[in-house]
């Protein structure tokens, strides 16, 4: 069973409904229990770090994410669930991440400099780190696959933890992952075909069986 | 490069969609879940669904559909129609649309702009306008473009995206319905104004206004178009094919 943590942030139903698509069977639940219980567990996320952060600490629950990632439980965290698994964030100040992937999380506009449009809205193509293997959650995907970004800030300095990256004025990180622990900067759940086909990847479940 | 979006847009009353179109292959033409499954299978980027529903009953039947439209369709969803405060931008967002769109509901309370913003961020409010010259100026029409505001579109855009819209939608009042190609002209007045996502609608007739319309303003962000859509004049895999062979970038 999947657990889609629910700590008061953003809309859950398409996620909730692309799992279902992909036949994995997932709850969305605010409850520690469940999530101690669940074989993998979702960190979604929209909006501004800083409120979502304190949120979720306010549930308690950054402490059962904490402790089952280490545990070795897969933890997948979506658009500003992914940058809260950074060390630090500088949306707006400075605040505390979950510090599950190395790096921080800073404006696009640091690396791109005034040439792009923010945020950054649109389908954009996945490219892979040079000499580095694919990792799993990507097994069903190439190289130039569209994914559906929306986001303002991004995360930076994480090396080896870099998966997947977009070109977007810049190199913007798309994917990173350390040992059980990914996160997606777009939205799997709107990504169509290729969205379901990654959430599948992460689920155990058959891409050749969506829309079944 | 972030591609260039083509986005069909379906007018929807009672929960059906209207307008018609002449998908042979699809049993329901007027099923909004058919129609989507269908864009959404042809490679649309998106889809917008405008409620025209006029009751309090048709509008339920909108929030169904909208719910089993957002359990089948993995791609971004806009809803527009009636939507003139933050409590509409809930019901909408409940039922699974990522985007909501404000038009005569934003000219009537310029503040739900920001209100919605405030509480759902700014990606998730797209400022529509419907836009006419009148003695030359570009004017701002409401109503579905029944009704002249006499508000300057350009200042009105430029207030709407300091308050916190996300995405515009022009839609020229001048060249819609006429086929003859998207305004240009208009649109890139607008583009010259705001740094966000800027959506050209009205006016297009055939693939190369589409070509037309990003090779001449590389800053416009996607296209919106219904019934070339709806009607097969434009097929959206050979738009997208031949947005690529321009040098376009497009998702295929």
């Amino acid at each position: 069973m999947i657990a889609i943590v629910d700590y008061g942030v953003g809309n859950l139903f398409s996620l909730k409904s692309s799992l279902a698509a992909i036949g994995a069977e997932a709850i969305v639940t605010g409850d520690a229990d469940v999530l101690r219980q669940a074989d993998k567990i979702i960190l979604p996320g929209v909006g501004a770090f800083g409120d979502a952060a304190a949120k979720l600490r306010a549930t308690g629950l950054d402490t059962v994410v904490i402790e089952e990632a280490k545990a070795g439980k897969p933890l997948m965290g979506i658009c500003l669930g992914m940058q809260m698994l950074f060390e630090k964030s500088y949306e707006y100040g400075e605040h505390d991440g979950l510090g599950l992937i190395r790096g921080a999380v800073r404006p696009i506009d640091d690396l791109t400099k005034g040439t792009m449009k923010i945020p950054h809205i649109g389908w954009n193509a996945l490219a892979f780190p040079e000499g580095k293997e694919k990792d799993p959650v990507f097994r069903y995907i190439n190289e130039g696959d569209h994914v559906y970004f929306v986001h303002s800030f991004c995360g930076v300095d994480c090396d080896d933890a870099l998966i997947a990256y977009t070109d977007y004025g810049a190199k913007i990180t798309a994917a990173v992952a350390d040992g059980n622990v990914c996160g997606m900067q777009f939205h799997p759940e709107k990504s169509g075909k290729v969205g379901l086909a990654i959430l599948a990847a992460f689920c155990g479940c058959d891409p050749a069986s969506i829309g079944k | 490069m972030v591609t260039k979006r083509i986005i069909p847009c379906l007018d929807v009353r009672d929960g059906r969609v209207v307008k018609g179109t002449n998908f042979l292959d699809l049993h329901d033409v007027s099923s909004p879940v058919s129609l989507a499954k269908y864009y959404s299978d042809c490679g649309a980027d998106e889809l917008v669904f405008y409620d025209i529903t006029a009751s309090a009953e048709g509008r339920g039947l909108f929030t169904e559909i909208l719910t089993e439209v957002a359990s089948t369709i993995f791609i971004p969803l806009t809803v527009g129609g009636g939507i003139n405060t933050v409590a509409d931008f809930d019901r909408v967002l409940k039922c699974g649309a990522d985007k909501v769109s404000v038009n005569s509901g934003a000219i009537r309370n310029p503040s739900l702009i920001g209100e919605a913003a405030k509480k759902y961020g700014d990606q998730c409010v797209v400022l529509s306008v419907d836009v006419k010259r009148v003695d030359g100026k570009f004017t701002v029409f409401a109503k579905g473009g029944r009704e002249n505001t006499g508000i300057d579109a350009i200042e009105w855009i430029r207030r709407g995206v300091d308050a916190g819209a996300g995405e515009i939608v022009l839609n020229s009042i001048d060249t819609d319905g006429v086929k003859g190609g998207f305004d240009l002209e208009m649109l890139d007045a607008v583009c010259r104004v705001v740094s966000v996502p800027v959506i050209a609608s009205g006016g297009a007739g055939k693939i190369e206004d589409f070509v037309t319309l990003f090779n001449t303003l590389p800053k416009v962000d996607a296209g919106l178009a219904a019934s070339i859509f709806h009607f097969g004049e434009v097929k959206i895999p050979d738009l997208k094919q031949a947005l690529k062979d321009a040098g376009i970038p497009a998702r295929i």
